[in-house]
């Protein structure tokens, strides 16, 4: 394996052999990070795809069997794991559609000088920098039946957000849009303000209409980093747990994290959990490898 | 050239402020309910309507970092005159403070509170050292398949939590690392890492190969330019990085979740789990929300220029 130095100097100079070579230091620094990297997250991966062809169970002390692709086809032919799918579809649709709506609406309010910008800009940060397991927690309070505040502004009396089936979900993504509009917001307003100002008057003096303005200069030029949003948000609310597992225990909120979780850790079905485990994984990874390749093409930029 | 503007477009300006300010009060206000709450007395926690306004008070506080109970029929007079002041106020709640001796006896929540210290501290100087020099590694020097290295790297950050926690939680359990704070702190280093070897690759390559090519020839070996010129130079980033990682770990509910439950358990997982059954009592819920939300608070105004960056793994800068 060859490896250059980031400098030009001759291999052979004095500078070049004092202390240890670059190779040792390269090694020295990367592949330490590398194998604990493959020690905790991939080799555990390795461990459960075993046990994913088992009907192993954690707790109980009774010998387990190979069952081949039983969990697979049991999984993929349970209805009760499709309606988790679909139920975490409704989800990621409504949730991340709404933060990108309130996001990029923020951000459209905000790309103008006034005094107090930054602070202003900083606070609205706040909610996405926090646990969303306490978010949750603390939205419960919001949105209590009787007295919650939320409740009360909208004069909705004793209606129960969080135990309701057919709200319980919406609830849970109004607090997701709560918490992580910000983050589009933070992008699209980097976005907004690399838009080069003489576009603008260019268009002014054109006599061009705010509409078309919008659509022609602005959406054009943001829309790299909108998507990067897009995706990103995407891949978190696909995996959401922590939010919705501390708001609700309606079977009409149950995503498919939550569903993972109950099976492997209150049902202690393992060998069925790893390979429902696998099943996400490769729908995480799939959207994981689109959004690299869209921030490799950004950075390019 | 002159921008062209109408007094029409200057009152829209004005206008969208307005709605901006509006749109963060708004924004703010879940934050100030729960953070109001944390110091109201207990009896106007839930009326109808909201109260809004009150003499804030520090017994909520109190209530979090002690043990109680109910006092059963009337309160001991004698014992009421001797209490001080922090006492009276759980005497006037009809509790009474439970105590060894004379020692007043803790609740969990500072213990949890500690075990979060502890991993988030201990996790955030491992991610960040390791991700440091690994980042100054790729940076610096040609790395086969540096690409596919790094797309591995990021991805080991991608996966939901609960899918690893399956397998960790079983060989955990093994090598008897379940409920400890090591087998927490191993989980967000592997969890952090990745982050922090993205994050401190873009801050690496920022600074000019100059600066080490001229330390080289003036007789500084590579190790020593890294750790004289380089480190110096990277301060900020590392700074940055420490943040966010220390955020993630301190936030993190599902490992925590799974992996601990009395001796490690941290904060996230030990607060949702006060409610419990029956009437929560929702001030003292709110300070200990109050509390662990407070450092994030803190650390969010100071990292606020490197906020883009660091949610986008270093991807996007400004």
């Amino acid at each position: 394996m060859a490896t250059n130095a980031m400098t030009r100097l001759d291999p052979r100079s004095r500078a070049a052999k004092r202390g240890w070579s670059d190779l040792t230091i390269r090694n020295l620094f990367v592949i330490p990070t590398i194998l604990f990297l493959i020690v905790f997250n991939i080799f555990p991966l390795i461990y459960s795809l075993g046990y994913s062809f088992t009907d192993y169970a954690a707790n109980r002390n009774v010998p387990w069997s190979f069952i081949g692709l039983k969990n697979y086809r049991d999984l993929l032919s349970d209805d009760h794991i499709w309606s988790n799918f679909v139920i975490t579809a409704k989800y990621v649709i409504v949730s991340v559609s709404g933060q990108m709506l309130v996001g990029f609406g923020l951000a459209l309010l905000l790309n103008r000088s006034f005094p107090l910008k930054g602070l202003v800009t900083t606070l609205l940060l706040l909610p996405m920098m926090m646990s969303a397991a306490v978010v949750g927690l603390f939205w419960q309070l919001l949105y209590s039946p009787s007295w919650g505040p939320i409740n009360y502004l909208f004069g909705l009396g004793d209606f129960a957000w969080l135990s309701d089936p057919d709200a319980a979900l919406y609830a849970v993504a109004i607090t997701d849009i709560w918490m992580w509009s910000p983050f589009v917001m933070l992008l699209s307003l980097a976005g907004l303000s690399a838009v080069p100002k003489h576009l603008y008057e260019a268009a002014a003096i054109d006599r061009a209409g705010a509409w078309y303005t919008f659509t022609r200069i602005t959406l054009p030029l943001v829309a790299p980093l909108l998507l990067i949003a897009l995706i990103f948000r995407t891949m978190e609310a696909f995996k959401t747990f922590d939010i919705a597992y501390t708001m609700t225990t309606q079977p009409t909120a149950e995503l498919i994290a939550i569903r993972l979780y109950k099976q492997a850790f209150q049902q202690w079905d393992t060998g069925k959990s790893c390979a429902l485990a696998y099943i996400v994984l490769i729908m995480v990874l799939a959207i994981t490898n689109i959004y690299v390749k869209y921030l490799n093409r950004v950075k390019e930029r | 050239m002159a921008t062209v503007r109408s007094a029409r477009k200057a009152v829209l300006n004005r206008l969208a402020i307005v709605a901006a300010l509006i749109a963060t009060l708004v924004f703010l206000g879940p934050i100030y309910w729960i953070a109001s709450t944390a110091f109201k007395p207990k009896e106007l926690a839930v009326t109808v309507p909201p109260t809004v306004v009150f003499t804030p008070e520090i017994t909520p506080m109190i209530r979090l970092f002690t043990k109680r109970v109910q006092i059963q029929g009337a309160t001991d007079p004698a014992a009421y005159a001797a209490a001080p002041w922090w006492e009276k106020r759980i005497y006037d709640g009809g509790e009474r403070v439970l105590k060894v001796g004379d020692a007043v006896q803790l609740s969990q929540y500072p213990n949890r509170f500690e075990n979060s210290l502890i991993v988030a501290i201990i996790s955030t100087v491992l991610a960040v050292s390791m991700g440091t020099v690994t980042a100054y590694g790729f940076s610096r020097f040609r790395v086969a398949g540096e690409a596919d290295l790094l797309f591995f790297i990021l991805s080991t950050r991608m996966l939901p939590p609960v899918v690893v926690a399956i397998p960790m939680f079983l060989m955990y359990r093994l090598v008897g690392l379940n409920d400890s704070h090591i087998g927490l702190i191993i989980l967000y280093v592997a969890f952090n890492l990745s982050f922090s070897v993205w994050l401190m690759k873009g801050f690496m390559d920022e600074i000019p190969k100059e600066y080490e090519e001229a330390a080289l020839v003036d007789g500084y070996t590579r190790m020593q330019s890294f750790f004289k010129i380089v480190l110096p130079e990277a301060a900020t980033g590392i700074a940055a990085t420490a943040v966010f990682c220390f955020i993630t770990a301190w936030n993190e509910y599902a490992f925590a979740l799974i992996m601990t439950n009395r001796r490690a358990q941290t904060a996230p997982p030990f607060i949702p789990s006060q409610i419990g059954s029956g009437l929560p009592d929702w001030t003292t819920i709110a300070a200990g929300t109050f509390l662990f939300l407070l450092p994030v608070a803190i650390f969010t105004f100071a990292l606020r220029k490197h906020l883009l960056r660091g949610v986008t793994f270093g991807a996007v800068r400004k």
